[in-house]
């Protein structure tokens, strides 16, 4: 991938706050402004303003739009109400995540789906690929579409300043549309991938520096930082979060990942739902865990998982924690091992035991 | 900009080496790796005793987006490792050339040493 990375309509706000900026799935992207670990502790303590304009967005509109959705989707959608959203994940026939996603229910026949910028393209196609012989339309809205992910205490605060009171959705996972900082047309959802409450802001891309340096000039005083890439993922990996390409991919299926709640049984057919529904019942050949280490090195991605001499699994995320003050991780262990008391990881030659952690290190 | 004091030797890998008068030097990561690391959580450190030759790893930096290798910008034999680095690794941030120095050496073939930048080089790589 020789091409230039895109830039979000934030980029010159990211640009006079000295960010650092780096290339993530294919956008130029803030890893940090002031540092990892302080943007980190803003967002459990106060708040913090993430740019997260690189997720794509689809809409599903037309007679068909229920069917579609519930076709591609595991999760079941036909009970999902009108200014509710909901989690999915998208599956191969063989059980293979072809992405996770929110799927926001704008009206009857009408519904916007989030996805991770790295496979917005792919997830567009596939969309499109199953929406043959249906009365639907799969509007590609990635460009149209800036995203802030408002999170913290304070988020609910800091958005009070700049937005009308019924802006505010009512709880978790519903959303309303409307003026966020006098620009109209946002979609405002009670959503966030931090463990921290808050929420996530749609806006029209040419709306974005304005509403950003509102909600910056609102929330400072509280303690609102701006918070880049670095951060947003040691807190989704404190909250347990997968990560497209980490705890799921095309090799690893929500049954392994531990996604099972997001997978309806109950819906007669879905994609990959055969395949699912055999993990379920027999067990899946391995499994995401989490962890954490009583010690200084961190265990990252790819980094081997031993039971004894046995190699069996390898760590998909690592980070150190900022909230528990000790390296944390996912792995993918094989069936059969989950359960070893004596699981360890090889950090440059040295054999780590892992504490496996039975829920997330937040909530 | 970040910071190349005139008086240190320098490798492409981003290390810093202070030469002493009597054969031994101290050696840590520049001012430009500590910022692009970001916050340094842990510096795993090797043993006094230790050997290496020039190019050999030496040891790592864990900072919370990466585990970098350290290099060792010449050949020699640990005399000690920076024992404050342990309860405050973000010394590395903070005093990158002083505070923060990681490996105190005896140079074992001084000839490695030619081969080491100086600090106007040092700054043109960067």
């Amino acid at each position: 991938m020789s091409e230039a990375p895109a830039r979000t309509p934030l980029h010159p706000l990211h640009v006079e706050l000295g960010a650092r900026l780096v290339p993530f799935a294919g956008w130029e992207m803030p890893v940090q402004y002031t540092g990892i670990i302080e943007e980190h502790h803003a967002v459990r303590r106060a708040a913090g303003l993430f740019d997260v304009s690189h997720m794509g967005e689809a809409r599903v509109r037309g007679d068909g739009a229920l069917t579609l959705v519930e076709r591609v989707m595991t999760n079941e959608m036909t009970s999902l109400r009108v200014g509710h959203a909901r989690y999915s994940i998208m599956c191969q026939p063989d059980g293979g995540c072809v992405d996770d996603v929110i799927v926001y229910r704008l009206d009857d026949a009408e519904f916007l789906v989030c996805l991770n910028a790295a496979n917005a393209a792919k997830d567009i196609a596939w969309l499109r690929t199953h929406a043959e012989g249906l009365d639907v339309e799969v509007v590609d809205e990635c460009a149209r579409w800036a995203q802030l992910a408002l999170q913290g205490p304070c988020a609910e605060q800091i958005l009070a300043k700049v937005a009308d009171a019924s802006l505010t959705p009512p709880r978790r996972f519903a959303f309303t549309t409307g003026k966020v900082a006098g620009e109209s047309g946002c979609i405002v959802s009670r959503t966030g991938y931090t463990g921290a409450p808050g929420f996530e802001i749609y806006l029209p891309a040419s709306s974005a520096m304005r509403a950003a340096r509102a909600l910056l000039e609102a929330g400072r005083p509280l303690g609102l930082l701006p918070a880049g890439l670095g951060a947003r993922d040691s807190l989704r990996l404190e909250a347990g979060y997968p990560l497209y390409g980490h705890e799921i991919s095309e090799r690893i299926s929500p049954i392994q990942a531990g996604l099972g709640w997001a997978v309806k049984f109950s819906k007669p057919d879905f994609v990959g739902r055969e395949a699912l529904r055999r993990q379920a019942e027999g067990g899946p050949p391995s499994s995401v865990i989490m962890f954490s280490l009583d010690d200084r090195r961190i265990a990252r991605q790819g980094a081997a998982v031993y039971s004894g001499d046995l190699q069996v699994g390898e760590v998909l995320s690592g980070t150190q924690s900022p909230t528990v003050g000790k390296p944390i991780g996912t792995a993918l262990v094989a069936a059969g091992h989950v359960a070893d008391a004596a699981l360890a990881v090889d950090i440059r030659g040295h054999r780590i035991p892992l504490s496996v952690a039975a829920t997330p290190f937040v909530k | 900009m970040s910071q190349v004091p005139a008086d240190l030797r320098y490798t492409k890998d981003h290390e810093w080496v202070r030469l002493g008068p009597d054969g031994t030097a101290e050696i840590g990561i520049t001012d430009h790796a500590q910022s692009a690391l970001g916050d340094v959580t842990f510096v795993d450190l090797p043993k006094p005793g230790s050997k290496f030759s020039v190019g050999d790893t030496f040891g790592a930096v864990e900072s919370v987006k990466a585990a970098s290798d350290l290099y060792a910008p010449v050949t020699c034999e640990v005399i000690e490792s920076n024992p404050e680095l342990d309860g405050a690794p973000d010394l590395v941030n903070r005093e990158p050339y002083a505070g923060a120095w990681m490996i105190r050496v005896r140079i074992t073939d001084p000839a490695t040493v030619a081969a080491l930048l100086n600090a106007a080089d040092y700054s043109a790589t960067l």
